[in-house]
């Protein structure tokens, strides 16, 4: 994670997207408890990836949003969510969505 | 199958393993809980914890005739006690009814457990007779939810939902079991300790001493109070610092009671039916401290013209509070309770003169005026002939309207958890479940429940568990044949285009009630109206006093919804 995160150089223009790394527990409901949280805000999620990672209890969220004035918000939201471990902040140039596009074509 | 919990390193000798149904381990986790009364109503996706709760010998089940009446009477029973409150339905439509009062209590911060039967798992998806999305439904008004997905997994999930609604800032957690979860039969070794509120996370101390810097250097702060003070248990402390710090105090709705009404730091209520002095004061203040408070748009007004000269520190229990309206110059993410210990020695003892001697002029020269208030058919009178008759023992519910403003402007609240309002959500109907909630977790108060005639008729099939609980509840219907706030706002801002806002049927309300088995009194013909209700509060038991008030008056000041709230009008 501190790899993803050091190749943010502080000195890029600030992007108008923004990605975020969520961990959640896996479940079913997880994924519903954090879109939710988007939508009922008419906040566009535009791209998302989840997968679990380790041994299944946990799964990763990768999420591209519109960066905007609510962000700071979505965050402390996000991490109010009992079933958050924990939310990081990238740029929108954060390669998994960069590297995805292959497949979006 | 065997148990969830791992087998202890001191197993308990005396404690041999159980072989429980999740019904039956549902009501025993209760049980365990120190849950003593539970209110609700049975149906086909909930009778096997019905059937385990038949041979409960220390809970006590409340009957609801609706739904939504189980969730208030449980949010009655958590608002004067603070603790969790447990309401019961069956899936389908039991569940969709107790979605209003589950909000309800998202919005006020109240721990309630709501449990909800669900179709059996095989038939989840299959549009079941009385199948519902329950936890859809329920993400966004609930703290968290679950479905759940064994019996075993009852052992984590009903405790973990007791923790979770009352820790941190409180709230409603919902529990959705499908029946055959209820029906799955398990080996209890161990028993999980009861869900209790665990401590959060110490404050930062430097932010501490800054807010406490910034307080010993205003010169016209004020303090603003809000429901985190009832829910943190931190009346006292505010109060102390309100006096170390000779600190003007206002409250939200929700905080009435934290400082007492006639304290010579209380400034009231602020916001939208604040008395003018109040908002005014605000107005001038260069520090505001909020404690507990999340600057409600009911509270603020327009947000940009409130407290325009003012610094902010900010302490509440949520970090998403902090800057989510205002921006704070120091946000304190923490228990108020906590908070407020540390940060009184750091205060210095203050004597404020010329403030609190300017803020004396703004009440005598912008006071609450209360027309009437000697004069028990009006609003305000009947409000001070009620409160007359009763000490600070009594508990006073409201429902939501026109009466609800003028008790919270009027009536002398002078304790925490005094007072029972639906603040956040507004929802009419609130009141004579709430109240019988209340009564039903303190039997030994007179519970008031101040409600209109388009209140009542919302929850109004509780007359009969009031009468069948014989509640000590005092329903004060102030009867002006319409919906009182609708017709004000279209008087004064639509134009007296009055439409939709008259009732021109009304029910006969000291039949319905006597019909219910209730006692009654309408202070109509009453030649002593004082007298009368002096007698009637009293009288053991619920009862309805009903007394007449004129379309016409209106709750004032007002601010005008999205005007400053120096701008108020009708002061």
């Amino acid at each position: 994670m501190n790899t993803i995160l050091s190749r943010n150089t502080p000195n890029s223009p600030a992007p108008l997207r923004t990605v975020l790394e969520l961990e959640v527990n896996n479940h079913a409901g997880v994924m519903s408890h954090v879109v939710g949280l988007f939508a009922r805000r008419a906040y566009n999620v535009e791209g998302i990836l989840c997968m679990p990672i380790g041994d299944g209890a946990v799964s990763r969220i990768w999420l591209m949003v519109g960066e905007d004035a609510r962000l700071e918000q979505m965050v402390k939201q996000l991490e109010k969510l009992i079933d958050v471990r924990s939310v990081q902040r990238h740029g929108a140039s954060h390669e998994v969505f960069v590297r995805l596009e292959e497949f979006f074509h | 199958m065997t148990s969830a919990y791992p087998p202890s390193d001191t197993p308990n000798p005396s404690a041999p393993s159980e072989t429980l149904n999740g019904a039956q381990l549902v009501v025993r986790l209760l049980e365990r809980q120190g849950i003593r009364t539970v209110a609700g109503i049975p149906g086909g996706a909930i009778l096997p914890i019905y059937d385990a709760l038949s041979q409960s010998t220390t809970i006590h089940h409340v009957l609801a005739r609706h739904e939504q009446g189980a969730g208030f009477m449980a949010q009655g029973m958590a608002r004067v006690s603070g603790l969790p409150a447990v309401c019961l339905a069956s899936s389908g439509p039991g569940a969709t009814n107790l979605l209003t009062a589950i909000a309800d209590a998202k919005l006020d911060s109240i721990p309630l457990v709501a449990i909800t039967g669900q179709v059996p798992r095989a038939m989840i998806g299959t549009d079941a007779f009385q199948e519902v999305d329950t936890y859809g439904l329920s993400i966004p008004i609930t703290k968290h939810n679950f479905l759940v997905n064994s019996a075993e997994e009852l052992l984590d999930v009903i405790p973990c939902a007791f923790r979770l609604a009352a820790s941190g800032r409180p709230g409603p957690v919902l529990v959705d079991i499908p029946k055959d979860v209820q029906n799955q039969t398990i080996t209890v070794e161990e028993w999980p300790e009861p869900g209790v509120a665990v401590a959060m996370p110490e404050a930062s101390g430097e932010l501490i001493a800054r807010a406490a810097a910034m307080i010993n250097a205003a010169e016209r702060p004020i303090l603003y109070l809000g429901g985190g003070v009832v829910h943190s248990g931190a009346t006292e402390l505010a109060l102390a610092l309100a006096e170390k710090a000779e600190l003007p105090t206002v409250m939200t709705l929700m905080a009435l009671g934290c400082m007492p009404h006639d304290h010579k730091l209380s400034l009231g209520m602020l916001g939208m039916h604040g008395a003018a002095y109040t908002n005014l004061a605000l107005d001038e203040c260069d520090l505001l401290i909020a404690v507990g408070a999340r600057f409600d748009d009911r509270a603020t007004g327009k947000v940009a013209a409130f407290c325009p000269q003012a610094k902010i520190v900010h302490i509440d229990i949520d970090p998403a509070e902090l800057d989510k309206i205002k921006t704070a110059h120091v946000g304190i993410a923490g228990d108020v309770k906590a908070v407020l210990q540390r940060l009184l020695p750091e205060v210095t003892l203050h004597i404020r003169t010329r403030w609190l001697l300017h803020v004396a002029k703004l009440k005598a020269d912008h006071p609450l005026r209360m027309p009437g208030r000697d004069d028990p058919r009006t609003p305000y009178g009947l409000i001070h002939a009620v409160a007359n008759c009763l000490d600070d023992q009594a508990t006073i519910a409201t429902d939501v309207g026109q009466h609800q403003m003028w008790v919270a402007q009027a009536y002398p609240l002078r304790r925490p958890r005094q007072w029972l309002t639906s603040g956040g959500l507004g929802t009419m109907g609130f009141g004579l479940p709430a109240a019988i909630g209340a009564a039903l977790a303190e039997p030994q108060r007179t519970v008031v429940c101040f409600t209109g005639d388009g209140s009542i008729l919302m929850n109004i099939q509780e007359f009969i568990t009031a009468a069948e609980e014989n509640v000590n509840v005092k329903i004060v219907l102030m009867n002006n044949a319409s919906l009182g706030l609708v017709f004000q706002q279209q008087t004064l801002f639509y134009g007296q285009r009055i439409y939709a806002s008259k009732f021109n049927a009304t029910p006969d309300f000291i039949k319905v009630a006597a019909g219910f088995g209730l006692q009654t009194l309408d202070l109509d013909g009453a030649s002593d109206p004082q007298a009368a209700l002096a007698a009637a509060l009293a009288t053991p038991g619920p009862m309805l006093i009903h007394a007449s008030i004129d379309r016409h008056e209106q709750v004032l000041p007002m601010v005008p919804p999205g005007a400053a709230n120096k701008d108020m009008i009708g002061h």
